[in-house]
């Protein structure tokens, strides 16, 4: 099974645990619904649409409201530490949390201290936190996006707000960064770097890219991103092969922006709503 | 699965915080009064802070500045400031000497302009000076600045700075200032 971990931008939801579902365009998690416009709340829904296809459970959301004062993260942080070495995910996808270094500390000795523990995919906040804490390579997975593959890649920015220019300035030079990431020990195992072309690389370089259908306007949408990890966190819980979970993923994810027609304009839910057929038509 | 092996394997911390300082900054003012002033409204507001020396590389305001969480500096600069205390300058703990991301990259797409400024981008329709999207970040003020912009014009739409409080949302100032700048003046 596949676990969800973020936070939403309504600051009176408390926090809400159990299977996810999506109703008329809305994720619906422990008898709240909750609009799907981007960040976890997209990522949730793209899992499940991801799983309505595989015909697998459901992604088990575990999410709170924040709108940046930190409060929801910390009591999400600290429900982790206190329920996390008794779950029993196959693969836990970490999401939008404010970054606090002893928190994910916290946690990550929790984690260190299972005997067997999930497959862990870090994204938006928690990735930031993860590279923060100087514990990137505990992960198996980061899913970046090339101004964050910067940031990764730049050994001493704490944020992304402080990428030197220099390393900004080579961004087109995924290789580089990817190599210059891991050479600091800032990356997971694997990263899936999204952009115009998307790819999976490991410790040796690039393993794999996707850079079909082009839908250019896909970078301005938000939650392009997070539906592309939503859907990838779905395969790899249900027990798909990571390398080819990240290709099936990024071709998903592609041509479900593709079907939508997309303009600079349109927001995530449209997308979201093509991932079905998408998917079927990737695995066929 | 079980990673136990791999984990085992990889104990050593890597860079920039391995201290666990990596997420604190540090903010510089200029006389004492001022950091014993800040300090008790931040403290009133709740937040983890403390008062130290200052390291060797920052080379201007008093004998003392304040440790704060940098990830909530949007946030704790404006309380600061609607009480009228403004920092000289604010550095992250780990590396004093980095400066804020003052690059841009802009992408036309026709009708509409995408301005992004280090993780976040904003899309504005160019006629009408609508923001149509809202996109990249990971602090969780992204999705709520998000919810309260799209769909309003430049001119209508709170600013970042004004509802933001993280990083992300100071950031996300950044590109709204270079979208205003080339598309209202």
């Amino acid at each position: 099974m596949l676990g969800i971990a973020g936070t939403i931008p309504v600051e009176d939801i408390p926090l809400l645990t159990g299977g996810a579902a999506m109703e008329n365009g809305d994720i619906r998690i422990d008898g709240r619904r909750i609009p799907v416009d981007r960040g976890t709340a997209a990522l949730i829904g793209a899992a499940v649409k991801t799983s309505e296809v595989l015909g697998t459970p459901p992604p088990f959301g575990c999410v709170v409201g924040d709108i940046g004062r930190g409060i929801g993260s910390r009591n999400l942080y600290k429900h982790l530490v206190d329920t996390f070495s008794e779950s029993v995910f196959h693969t836990v996808t970490f999401h939008y949390l404010q970054p606090i270094v002893h928190w994910h500390n916290r946690l990550q000795q929790v984690i260190h201290d299972m005997e067997t523990r999930p497959v862990l995919i870090a994204d938006a906040g928690f990735m930031y936190v993860a590279k923060m804490s100087g514990h990137a390579a505990m992960y198996d997975l980061f899913t970046p996006d090339i101004g964050e593959l910067a940031f990764l890649a730049d050994e001493t920015a704490p944020h992304p707000f402080y990428t030197r220019g220099f390393i900004l300035h080579d961004e087109n030079r995924v290789p580089d960064l990817i190599a210059r990431a891991y050479e600091h020990g800032n990356a997971a195992r694997l990263l899936l770097v999204k952009g115009k072309k998307d790819c999976l690389a490991d410790r040796g370089g690039i393993l794999c890219e996707v850079d079909s259908p082009v839908e250019e306007v896909m970078e301005a949408i938000g939650g392009t991103g997070d539906t592309l990890t939503g859907i990838l966190s779905a395969l790899i819980g249900s027990g798909m092969d990571t390398k080819e979970a990240a290709t099936v993923a990024m071709k998903t994810n592609r041509l479900a922006g593709a079907y939508a027609r997309p303009t600079p304009a349109t927001q995530i839910i449209d997308i979201i709503s093509h991932i079905p057929k998408a998917l079927e038509d990737t695995l066929q | 699965m079980s990673f136990l092996g791999f984990f085992k394997e990889k104990e050593e911390r890597s860079s920039p915080g391995g201290d666990g300082n990596a997420d604190r900054g540090i903010m510089v003012l200029e006389h004492t009064s001022e950091v014993i002033q800040a300090e008790d409204i931040l403290k009133g507001e709740g937040w983890e802070i403390r008062v130290m020396g200052p390291p060797p590389e920052v080379r201007s305001g008093c004998d003392l500045v304040i440790e704060f969480p940098l990830i909530e500096e949007l946030n704790i600069l404006r309380v600061l400031e609607e009480r009228g205390v403004v920092p000289l300058q604010v550095v992250p703990v780990t590396s004093p000497l980095l400066q804020p991301v003052d690059l841009f990259h802009v992408k036309d797409f026709g009708r509409y302009v995408m301005v992004r400024a280090a993780n976040m981008k904003l899309t504005v329709e160019k006629e009408t000076g609508m923001i149509v999207n809202v996109s990249g970040g990971g602090c969780p003020d992204v999705p709520y600045l998000a919810r309260e912009m799209v769909g309003k014009s430049l001119d209508d739409a709170p600013s970042p700075r004004s509802i933001g409080h993280t990083l992300c949302g100071y950031a996300l100032q950044l590109a709204y200032e270079e979208a205003r700048r080339r598309c209202l003046e």
